[in-house]
């Protein structure tokens, strides 16, 4: 049948034929007015989309944000003052890519006065990732630098270099640079792991580790670590991760009541919009009907009029929406949103169902007059 | 002639122009009700981000190195300095002092319980202290909101003790035991789990501390939870290199290093410091969601300048017939003009206080809902909505008017325009 040329297919059904036409025509006869209908859709449905687009993806957005947090769970070996030496492994292995980890091992030493400090040794690339709040001045590049906190740059005069000795051993450590954190690393000396282990003969006491992806994501990699580390003690850290949730959910809560406000002002602009172009066709309707045109017909006619002006609006405006809420997510998250496919269908039927439902509002209004009143211009 | 035409318009055609209201007001409140809560959504934001708890910490001056291992202090207690506990109350005489929201002291005490040493934590619970005439209540309640009891807070003036949950499940102590400390028994007034250090410990009202450690009226820290303005290239400038003007700007910004400035003026012999962890990451969190809602109320205003402007070309193209007849009456197009542009201001300024009015009760609204307070309106926003409300129906009736006017009056009469 698809093989018969157009005519033909077209004589064997007749009222197909002409309603695709009267379709067409309709758009057709009054560009200005259809072309000002669909803009309209087109601008609600992009505005639609980019509000679902970023609601769907600002929150893995903010997570990343609140990851600047540093840890949300501490692992520190309970009995004995150090982890095993896979331990950091273990850690990455739990986390699959999704997090941060950095190993610490601390000891006090002495300097060559003899006064107590703590020295921490540490994976600097790693807990540079982690602790994005330090202040360091100059992260250490080689073996026997450390990183001086300012309270101990302070009180020992370390400018030239500290001989540190714990347990009959001494450390020569040159300064790289400062820390300044307002808490208790101001007044440590941090030194690569490799330095530590060499000089201690220590593993790492303390895995500090930075999961991402909120509370679940979170509970999830804790309950792991449990059951990798059971002779350790595993928490999270509760300021952290209380204090997220709770200004994730209300950030959210507000974004939701921003986009719902959005997208009812712009499904309105569009309900204004058609109905003024229905309310404008009055007299195509009236003449349909006076050349005999069954209510049923008339009604299905603008239905399906509208439904295809929101189905083509509909998809311009997708890609529309997805442009816009990937600019934003550029401009203030520095990353673009991921454009969501799932969002299409809803904004499809959404379109279809506003433009339905502007197009059936004004028809039981017009049903109700007689065709020649209309005509008559009244 | 003009005002009775005016007049009759708004008299005659009550459907339309209620339609045309009714888009007016429901954009004019969106676009508020946006507005405001974009505004206000810093300073709300702000204060919940304080849930992470104090980002100022106040140490004596001249205080010796910590020597701090997870939370065990192994510095000898009769090192380092001291600040004194009447000095507190002083911080609520700040330039700062509304931005101040809570303020806990600190003095840790190693005490030997159980046959071990363990560390015991002197603070304020919530503790009532006034500085002239201003009550303010200080301690962890408002600073470590996330401190948790199972069972009671100590009173202030009690020598009841909250036992951490760790320590507690390592030595057995349970609700109503009671702990002997120097000689004296103490109650267990509550299980404190924080997921920190505390958990190790015992915290106890600080008078208990001062005479566990044989120093009345000190304090060995105090932990301050201030709102602050995010950092700036101003707030990172040393005061003491600024220019006069620039020094009273950078002391008059609630940043967290100028509130820092001044609580050691605040506290003699003390040295204040931001704590980065939560200072610097509140600040990136910050400018993230506020320019989040910064791009959403554009698009907001927009979404709700083109509902206005789609609903008022869509009015005023209904009315062709009308335009046909007064040009055919012989009304030139200037008046026509001036007529439907005076009939879209008074719809826009009707409509847009109304909106107005519409859009402060949904940011109250919308406040009381998410952050259980009211969102603040600046008064100044309502001229400046009633603007924004004119200049877009202006803008969206143009093109309609300027369209209504050049209709053949004929054609527009029998309807075929």
């Amino acid at each position: 049948m698809s093989s018969l040329p157009l005519a033909e297919r077209r004589a064997e059904h007749p009222q197909t034929a002409m309603f695709l036409r009267m379709l067409w025509r309709a758009a057709g006869r009054r560009p200005g007015r259809a072309a000002s209908a669909l803009l309209a859709m087109v601008v609600a449905a992009a505005t639609a989309t980019a509000m679902l687009n970023l609601y769907g993806d600002v929150q893995s957005r903010l997570q990343k944000e609140f990851r600047s947090y540093g840890a949300n769970i501490v692992i520190v070996a309970r009995d004995g003052p150090e982890l095993a030496v896979d331990a950091l492994q273990r850690v990455n292995s739990a986390l699959g890519g999704n997090g941060v980890a950095a190993p610490f091992g601390y000891v006090v030493a002495r300097t060559a006065s003899g006064r107590p400090v703590v020295v921490a040794g540490t994976d600097f690339a790693s807990a540079r990732r982690l602790n994005s709040w330090w202040k360091v001045s100059s992260w250490p590049e080689s073996a026997q630098q450390g990183l001086i906190g300012v309270q101990a740059q302070a009180g020992l005069h370390a400018d030239q270099g500290l001989d540190l000795s714990f347990q009959g051993r001494t450390l020569h450590v040159v300064p790289a640079g400062s820390l300044q954190t307002g808490a208790d690393e101001d007044s440590r000396v941090y030194i690569s792991l490799a330095d530590f282990e060499n000089w201690t003969g220590l593993q790492p006491s303390t895995i500090e580790v930075a999961a991402s992806g909120g509370t679940k994501a979170t509970d999830d990699v804790l309950q792991k670590l449990n059951a990798a580390f059971p002779g350790a003690d595993v928490h999270a850290v509760r300021r952290i991760v209380e204090g997220e949730s709770r200004v994730m959910g209300k950030t959210r809560l507000t974004l939701l009541s921003s986009a719902v406000l959005i997208v009812l002002t712009s499904a309105l602009c569009v309900l204004a919009t058609l109905i003024g172009w229905v309310v404008d066709r009055r007299r195509d309707f009236a003449i349909m009907k006076a050349l005999g045109a069954s209510e049923r017909l008339l009604t299905g006619f603008f239905a399906a009029e509208a439904a295809t002006l929101g189905a083509i609006g509909a998809l311009p405006g997708y890609v529309v929406g997805v442009g816009i809420a990937a600019w934003i997510g550029r401009a203030n998250f520095n990353a673009p949103v991921v454009p969501r496919l799932e969002i299409l269908p809803v904004v499809l039927a959404g379109a279809i169902g506003v433009a339905l439902l502007s197009a059936i509002a004004p028809i039981s209004v017009l049903r109700r007059v007689q065709p020649a009143t209309i005509l008559r211009g009244e | 002639m003009f005002v009775r035409l005016l007049y009759e318009s708004f008299r005659r055609q009550k459907r339309r122009k209620l339609l045309a209201g009714a888009a007016i007001m429901l954009g004019v409140g969106v676009a508020t009700a946006m507005i405001a809560v974009a505004t206000d959504i810093g300073d709300k934001i702000s204060r919940e981000l304080r849930s992470y708890g104090a980002n100022l910490v106040v140490t004596p001056q001249e205080d010796t190195l910590d020597v701090k291992i997870g939370g065990v202090n192994l510095k000898p207690a009769s090192d380092g300095g001291y600040l004194n506990e009447a000095d507190i109350p002083r911080i609520k005489g700040m330039f700062w002092r509304n931005n101040i929201i809570g303020v806990s002291p600190m003095l840790p005490v190693r005490v030997p319980v159980a046959g071990t040493k363990t560390t015991l934590l002197g603070t304020y619970f919530s503790k009532r202290l006034t500085y002239g005439k201003d009550n303010f209540t200080a301690g962890v309640l408002g600073t470590h909101p996330w401190w948790k009891v199972q069972g009671a807070w100590p009173q202030d003036d009690s020598g009841d003790l909250l036992v951490g949950q760790t320590f507690a499940a390592q030595f057995g102590y349970k609700l109503g035991d009671t702990i002997e400390l120097a000689g004296a028994q103490h109650r267990v007034s509550g299980i404190v789990s924080t997921g920190g250090d505390e958990d190790h410990e015992i915290v106890a009202p600080i008078s208990l501390a001062q005479q566990l450690a044989g120093r009345p009226g000190v304090v060995r820290q105090i932990y301050v939870s201030a709102l602050t303005k995010p950092e700036d290239e101003l707030a990172r400038r040393d005061p003491k290199t600024l220019s006069p003007d620039m020094y009273d700007r950078w002391y008059c910004s609630p940043y967290a290093q100028s509130i820092a400035y001044q609580l050691q003026e605040a506290i003699p012999n003390s040295h204040a410091e931001m704590i980065r962890q939560v200072a610097q990451s509140e600040g990136t969190v910050l400018s993230r969601i506020k320019g989040l809602m910064l791009l959403i109320t554009l698009a907001a205003l927009f979404a709700s300048a083109l509902a206005v402007s789609s609903a008022m070309a869509t009015a005023i193209f209904e009315r062709r017939a009308e335009v046909g007849l007064m040009k055919a009456l012989g009304a030139g197009k200037a008046t026509i003009a001036v007529l439907f542009f005076f009939e879209a201001a008074l719809l826009a300024l009707i409509a847009g206080a109304v909106g107005f009015a519409g859009g402060t009760a949904l940011a109250h609204q919308i406040g009381r809902a998410i952050f259980g307070s009211n969102i603040s309106i600046q008064p100044v926003l309502f001229p400046l909505i009633l603007a924004m409300a004119v200049v877009v129906t202006f803008a969206g009736s143009a093109a309609a008017i300027l369209r209504a006017m050049n209709f053949d009056p004929v054609y527009a009469l029998r309807g075929e325009a």
